[in-house]
């Protein structure tokens, strides 16, 4: 046995312009263990691991493996240092098999046929079940993850990075996956695992290291601590608990029967015989892994896709019905239905445009003279009119004129969402609401929701996070496939079922109540 | 040693210090240049740079030389800001410079001055056909418009050469490619007498008005330049992507047609196979160094307007080829395009990185 740590890195630090990322970083990790790097989003996670993996240089700082001096002057060198890196987003090519694209990561010298029972091989040891004649596109989600890890595996590495392995996958995956770690560790295998979800990391790492603002707040073993000691860690203070109440819904404002949807390209989902409703004053939930059709739904809910089948989406404008099924996104916005789509830099907001100008995208108020080129822009009003948002929702900005790409990810979220609200929507359709939004504004934005579903709103959300859909929703569906599941109130969902639910296994349980009982 | 490390957000300053380095480093490039062609730099740069604004009347050719690029360049700045990449409006000139002078051959003696504004409907018109044609194929066929519009340029030279190689021929005009003088009455209005700018020039001027009201104060100019910005914001907004699309080839070939007729029936006066200087091509050029700008690009336009008569000056007094002036532009486009990373990247001089010496200690741990 080796008297050194596996890993140590001492004094880490590394600058980008107008932040330090990592400042004095020390971690160290021994042999066989599933170590946590644990943080919010921006806390340093990211960098740190791109300078273990040879892919950013760090300013200062040292690092050692097996107690000698390595540090990788690119992602080579650290495969030849044993370690491997599964990232959050895969780098596989749809059009290839399985074996094939791992053939493209190995050196020319073998034959594609020695790759595929290597493959094999490697995936029967590990319980990874995968053939490696399958093409990629053909492919779950979990199962593109099991590649890249079954990838990672082959080069036999000391130390394997794993980023946000379980943003993608159900629970039941993520059971599977955990087996499969730690196999890897018993074995000797060290795991640097990242992550902010608490109680993953919880139940299967030994050992973590806490980042804040890229400086090290804490060293611990997570299985001693509780969620909230470890997010006290994380960012300092615990999140302040949601007020739920459940006012009981009023009258259907979005009616959805038997949407049907072919996909738009080669790689989308077709979306199958969608029926769902959303009353004023509930928050409904959808479920569901991504890739299941959430983002072709939400096309053509927005109207960015106005397609559908004439009759499948309506809006009830009380007394009476409006079929939008074919209409754009700005005359279902006439009719009260705002959208706030999960990319924000792009979609949601013009990067390249100030707040003030971004107001413009969904709303008119500061418009005048319509017949002069589509109206006279009052800069005043605009400004005004973005001031009292970032004031109302703390968005922390420079001010109405700073622009879109200049603020944090939570930050432009926090105004995308204020603009939508602001507009005092009927339905309101909320895409990923905390996607990349570190844990403070996340709960501001969960609360937004509340309180817009207590004004009489109806309220939407699609979200891949079950913990979040359970704490905001009073119903949920899940989506799977492109097909949308039974309603399932809030009280009788678990996470086994609507994992289970998540693919597709709903039939057995048409009437969810006496699945439960 | 020299860095360069990328700013947090694009400097301000070098939005605008940027184009001002560019032409200096294309000036200091000049000098070598006239320096490796054994002539004088002081005086070849004088050629370029003072000739063209010493006296009234070089001022004057200054500005009837940038009239067509600021006109052709206001147009081009709606369209590379909506991201439709039109490189035809040389060929949009062309058709508004035909379709102009169409209408004027039809004047006779005792035509009235309505003529006039037909003249410069007729080329607006046309130059909107020819980017319109760019806008049909992109539309219904997904054509890339970069080759088609700029493919159109050579059939509109092409049409343009038979016609004054074959119907508009000039019967008098022993045999020469170019159709008969048009009648004074299509003359563009000039200014003042003595002085060769025209009207045009006022109309120049309420474009670049009008463009920074319709870029900054309107709706339409905000969907237009979010379709260019962010495709997928324009869809979220419910803004029409095709709507843009026709806009900006509509605009700017239109303007181009505008610049055309203006200058068939202004300063040229007939139809030849040379109506065009290449203001289309080198418009592109104005309108970046302008920054897309409708205030920036006037001072390109009269920039490369100097470029344009320094050109010609070098060829009569220095005995240079006229070629120099397309020299000129090139560099001047490079020298931006190179000064532009500075917008982006800030340059710092740098010690060695330091790195911690790695602490090898064998033992205890």
């Amino acid at each position: 046995m080796t008297l050194f740590p596996r890993l140590q890195l001492n004094g880490i630090t590394k600058t980008y312009p107008g932040v330090v990322a990592n400042s004095g970083i020390s971690l160290t990790v021994q042999p066989g263990e599933i170590h946590a790097v644990l943080g919010e989003n921006g806390a340093g996670k990211s960098t740190l691991m791109k300078i273990i993996y040879g892919a950013a240089k760090p300013d200062a700082g040292s690092m050692m493996i097996d107690g000698a001096s390595a540090l990788p002057a690119n992602p080579q060198e650290a495969r030849a240092l044993g370690i491997s890196m599964v990232f959050q987003h895969f780098s596989l090519f749809d059009t290839l098999t399985v074996a094939e694209n791992v053939w493209l990561g190995l050196s020319r010298s073998e034959s594609l046929a020695t790759v595929s029972k290597r493959v094999a091989d490697t995936a029967q040891a590990y319980g990874l079940d995968i053939d490696p004649a399958r093409p990629v596109h053909s492919l779950s989600v979990g199962q593109m993850q099991r590649v890249e890890i079954i990838r990672a595996l082959l080069t036999n590495p000391k130390i394997l990075i794993l980023d946000e392995p379980t943003s993608v996958l159900t629970p039941q995956a993520v059971d599977k996956l955990f087996v499969v770690l730690r196999q890897l560790a018993a074995q000797g295998c060290s795991i640097l695992y990242i992550s902010h979800k608490l109680h993953e990391i919880r139940s299967l790492c030994t050992a973590c290291t806490v980042l804040r603002g890229g400086k090290v707040t804490g060293v611990c073993s997570p299985a001693e601590e509780s969620n909230a000691s470890l997010s006290r860690l994380m960012i300092g203070s615990e999140p302040p608990a949601l007020m739920r109440r459940f006012t009981k819904p009023g009258a259907q404002v979005l009616s959805v029967k038997n949407l049907k949807l072919p996909r738009e390209d080669q790689f989308g989902v077709d979306l199958d015989g969608i029926s769902l409703q959303v009353c004023s004053g509930e928050v409904v939930g959808i479920a569901g892994v991504s890739g299941n059709g959430q983002k072709e739904l939400m096309l053509a809910l927005s109207g960015e896709n106005s397609r559908a089948p004439v009759g499948s989406i309506h809006i009830n404008t009380s007394p009476s019905y409006v079929d939008v099924s074919s209409s754009g996104p700005i005359e279902r916005r006439k009719l009260g239905l705002h959208f706030v789509p999960e990319e924000r830099l792009g979609r949601g907001a013009v990067p390249s445009h100030s707040l003030c100008r971004n107001m413009l995208l969904t709303r008119h108020e500061s418009l005048s003279l319509p017949w002069l080129a589509g109206g006279w822009i009052h800069t005043r009003g605009l400004a005004a009119q973005a001031q009292k948002i970032i004031s109302r929702f703390g968005v922390k900005a420079r001010g109405p004129e700073a622009l879109a790409k200049s603020l944090s990810g939570g930050n432009l979220q926090k105004f995308i969402m204020g603009r939508e609200i602001d507009a005092a929507p009927r339905l309101l359709i909320v895409s990923q609401p905390t996607w990349g939004v570190d844990v403070g504004a996340a709960a501001q934005i969960r609360g937004e929701l509340l309180k817009l579903a207590e004004t009489g709103c109806a309220v939407l959300v699609v979200s891949e996070e079950l913990d979040e859909l359970f704490e905001i929703c009073s119903r949920l569906y899940v989506l799977a496939k492109g097909q949308l599941s039974p309603s399932l109130p809030r009280d009788q969902a678990s996470s086994e079922l609507v994992g289970q639910w998540m693919s597709g296994l709903w039939d057995s349980a048409v009437h969810p109540e006496k699945s439960i009982a | 040693m020299i860095k360069l490390v990328a700013r947090p957000e694009p400097s301000k300053f070098w939005t605008y210090a940027s184009p001002v380095l560019a032409l200096a480093v294309t000036v200091v490039i000049g000098v070598l240049l006239f320096m490796a062609l054994g002539k004088d730099p002081v005086k070849g740069l004088s050629v370029f740079f003072w000739e063209p604004i010493k006296s009234a009347s070089a001022l004057s050719e200054l500005m009837v030389k940038a009239t067509p690029l600021l006109i052709i360049a206001l147009g081009l700045a709606v369209c590379f800001r909506s991201n439709v990449w039109n490189i035809g409006a040389e060929g949009q000139f062309v058709m508004g410079a035909i379709a102009a002078g169409g209408v004027a051959l039809l004047a006779e003696k005792t035509t009235g001055p309505w003529i006039i504004p037909a003249i410069l409907l007729a080329g607006v018109l046309g130059g909107m056909a020819w980017g319109g044609i760019t806008a049909l194929l992109r539309d219904r066929f997904n054509a890339n418009e970069i080759l088609v519009s700029l493919m159109l340029v050579y059939v509109a030279d092409m049409l343009l050469s038979y016609l004054v190689f074959g119907p508009w021929k000039d019967p008098n005009g022993y045999n020469f490619p170019q159709t008969k003088t048009f009648e004074a009455v299509t003359q563009i209005p000039r200014l003042m007498t003595g002085s060769r700018v025209n009207v045009g020039i006022v109309l120049a001027a309420l474009g670049v008005v009008a463009l920074w009201l319709f870029l900054f104060r309107t709706y339409a100019g905000f969907k237009q330049e979010v379709s260019g910005l962010a495709p997928a914001a324009a869809r979220y907004a419910g803004f029409s992507s095709r709507r843009a699309l026709w806009v900006a080839l509509l605009v700017s070939g239109g303007a181009a047609g505008l610049a055309g007729a203006l200058e068939v029936a202004g300063p040229i006066g007939q139809l030849t196979p040379y109506v065009s200087a290449g203001y289309g091509f080198a418009a592109i050029i104005v309108a970046f160094v302008g920054r897309l700008h409708p205030v920036g690009v006037v001072f390109s336009a009269v920039l490369m307007s100097m470029f344009y008569i320094g050109g010609e000056l070098a060829q009569s007094r220095l005995g240079l080829p006229k070629s120099l002036t397309g020299v000129f532009q090139g560099l001047l486009l490079f020298s931006l395009l190179a000064c532009d990373t500075l917008m982006a990247y800030q340059l710092v001089w740098h010690k060695k990185l330091e790195f911690l010496p790695s602490p090898v200690t064998k033992g205890v741990h």
